[in-house]
């Protein structure tokens, strides 16, 4: 039973991250079509700002804030420099583009920062907290709660503020959403920089556990999409779902089966999903825009 | 595309090979030559797959990865000559991609995205992790299948970056004479139907979900045979050759030559081979560079290189 929670307690850990990392997925989706697969790049730039912000002498916080605010204007950037100016281009087009910009993000990092693995302190300490003959670290708590803040302020943002309203209205229909008077291409930015900003605040979580370097994004980015898939892209209790059950599955795997295969497990799972269920766990039918 | 294109796109390419070792200032270029076929023959395939059916996949590396560790293994485990090999693993392949294909192919797509995805992955994770039998994530060595030795016997010395620029440019052309017949063939426009509308296809009698499934072998096939050439030609293998990035760059040269046809994804196949040999003097700037390159060619050259290429010739469009 003691490993079965310690099981639990790291799947829910990574889970979490990369269920931020689907919910970036999903709300750039949604808001334009694309699948964003710099996602990733978002986590790794989040944790790699703040390292070296922090190492030139600036607090901890304001160098997690400086980090997710800079990983937002490259997401913006990223929007107005590369997916606006392709508007209306097929889907393998859309995928070279991000991708594209995935390895540029990837190789401007390595000039920028370097090649090493980092670190920073973690939030309250290392001492590892016992809960039932298991033990967590403090910083899991900090991922998991920070998922779960960021996962309630996006539901208050979409059902509660005009902006979010908009949003919605946009990824539902564009078309319709321009005929009411929403500027769609605001959205999009919005969008793009609200994906960034989550995926940096990951990997300003995550970094005190699994370090940081600068070719930590694919991988994530990755699982990110898995997940998204795993729930049905577009939808975000989805990607929530889709991310901690990904997570859950790859640590049972690790613990219980093999280690190595851990990263198999997960794609089997989707490979299963997907054949039974085409569109995803939670994903509407009609996900074809004609 | 009459008969007659046809031949005019097979006799440039042939021209090409021909001429260009006449410019080669060292035998290295042959090697790089060599590469260039190698992977234009994989893209010819994802030719066939995206442009021909419209279909996308982010996992044909996987493919290369049986084919290239069938060539490492066979003659090691089972004695058999790395040229049947060569054929086993294409075989394999094949049946792989028939058993996959068939509820892969259903999904559209993103979701084909992650599904093929999924697969390549699985693929190159088995390649990583069997170490007793791969040796794991540091390679393994590859017979030599004497093809030297034998044309010594018949009086043709030729150094080994001659004889793979020879062997891979041959394997190419009987690549892309297969495809370029298939694009006129009954299976070749029932494909294009598809891509241009699955429901208009269907309704004039194309079995769609069938149409599909040749495309996935067929170009499953060729990257096949594309890994197994460039196992034999570089002596040793690692599971690279099935990863992610391997798949990514096989779509990448395929859309960034021009997805529809088969001297573009060459094109494609030979920037994306050359660049990186080019920017080994700048090795630190070389993921910078290429992530423009791919971003600015689908912003300003959204057909691909040589269509939009060959329009500005024309002056107006096809």
């Amino acid at each position: 039973m003691d490993a079965l929670l310690q099981f639990i307690f790291s799947g829910m850990t990574v889970g979490a991250v990369y269920a931020l990392v689907a919910l970036g997925f999903t709300i750039i989706y949604n808001a334009s079509d694309v699948v964003n697969f710099a996602q990733g790049e978002f986590v790794m730039l989040g944790g790699m700002i703040t390292v070296f912000t922090y190492m030139a002498g600036v607090p901890l916080p304001l160098a997690a804030v400086l980090a997710i605010v800079a990983t937002a204007a490259v997401g913006v950037a990223l929007n107005k420099l590369a997916i606006e100016p392709a508007r209306g281009a097929p889907v393998v087009s859309l995928i070279i583009i991000t991708i594209g910009a995935s390895i540029l993000i990837r190789g401007a990092a390595q000039l920028i920062f370097d090649k090493q693995l980092h670190r920073f302190p973690a939030f309250s300490g290392d001492a590892p907290l016992r809960v039932m003959g298991a033990t967590i670290l403090p910083q899991s708590l900090w991922v998991i709660g920070g998922a779960i803040l960021v996962f309630v302020g996006l539901w208050l943002f979409f059902t509660r503020t005009l902006t979010g309203k908009a949003v919605l209205a946009t990824a539902n229909n564009r078309v319709a959403a321009q005929l009411v008077g929403i500027n769609t291409n605001w959205v999009m930015t919005l969008s793009f920089g609200l994906s960034a900003a989550i995926g940096a605040f990951a990997g300003v979580l995550v970094t005190p556990i699994t370090l940081v370097s600068y070719d930590i994004g694919v991988g994530l980015a990755l699982k990110g999409f898995a997940g998204a898939m795993l729930g049905g892209m577009g939808n975000p209790k989805g990607a929530l779902v889709g991310g901690l059950l990904l997570g859950l599955l790859e640590a049972m795997t690790a613990g219980y089966l093999s280690s190595q295969y851990k990263d198999a497990v997960a794609f089997i799972v989707i490979l299963a999903v997907l054949f039974v269920m085409p569109h995803g766990l939670f994903g509407s039918k009609s996900v074809e825009r004609v | 595309m009459g008969s007659r294109r046809k031949w005019i796109q097979l006799a440039v390419l042939a021209a090409l090979i021909i001429v260009l070792p006449f410019f080669f200032p060292s035998s290295y270029y042959y090697r790089v030559g060599a590469l260039i076929f190698v992977n234009a023959l994989a893209v010819v395939g994802m030719v066939i797959l995206i442009g021909y059916a419209g279909q996308i996949s982010l996992g044909h590396a996987g493919f290369a990865g049986i084919g290239a560790y069938a060539c490492a293994l066979a003659p090691e485990y089972l004695g058999l000559h790395p040229g049947l090999a060569l054929i086993l693993g294409a075989v394999t392949s094949g049946v792989l991609a028939l058993l996959i294909g068939r509820p892969i192919l259903r999904l559209k797509g993103y979701y084909l995205g992650v599904a093929t995805l999924g697969f390549g992955i699985l693929v190159s994770m088995v390649l990583t992790n069997e170490r007793a039998l791969t040796g794991g994530p540091d390679g393994m060595s590859v017979a030599d299948p004497g093809l030297r030795g034998m044309l010594r016997d018949l009086g043709w010395r030729l150094s080994v970056g001659e004889l793979w620029y020879g062997v891979s440019a041959i394997a190419l052309l009987i690549g892309a004479w297969v495809a370029l017949n298939l694009f006129d063939s009954p299976t070749g426009r029932a494909m294009r139907a598809l891509h241009g509308s699955e429901v208009a296809a269907s309704t004039v009698g194309v079995d769609v979900a069938r149409q599909k499934l040749r495309a996935f072998v067929i170009s499953a096939l060729y990257a096949s045979v594309s890994g197994s050439l460039l196992a034999l030609q570089n002596g040793f293998i690692t599971p690279d050759v099935a990863g992610f990035m391997h798949s990514i760059e096989m779509v990448t040269m395929a859309v960034l030559g021009g997805v529809g046809s088969v001297l573009g994804g060459t094109l494609g196949a030979a920037i994306l081979t050359t660049l990186p040999q080019v920017l080994t003097i700048f090795a630190e700037y070389e993921q910078l560079v290429l992530g423009a390159v791919m971003i600015l060619v689908m912003i300003f050259l959204p057909q691909g290189l040589l269509p939009s290429i060959a329009r500005r010739f024309r002056g107006r469009d096809e």
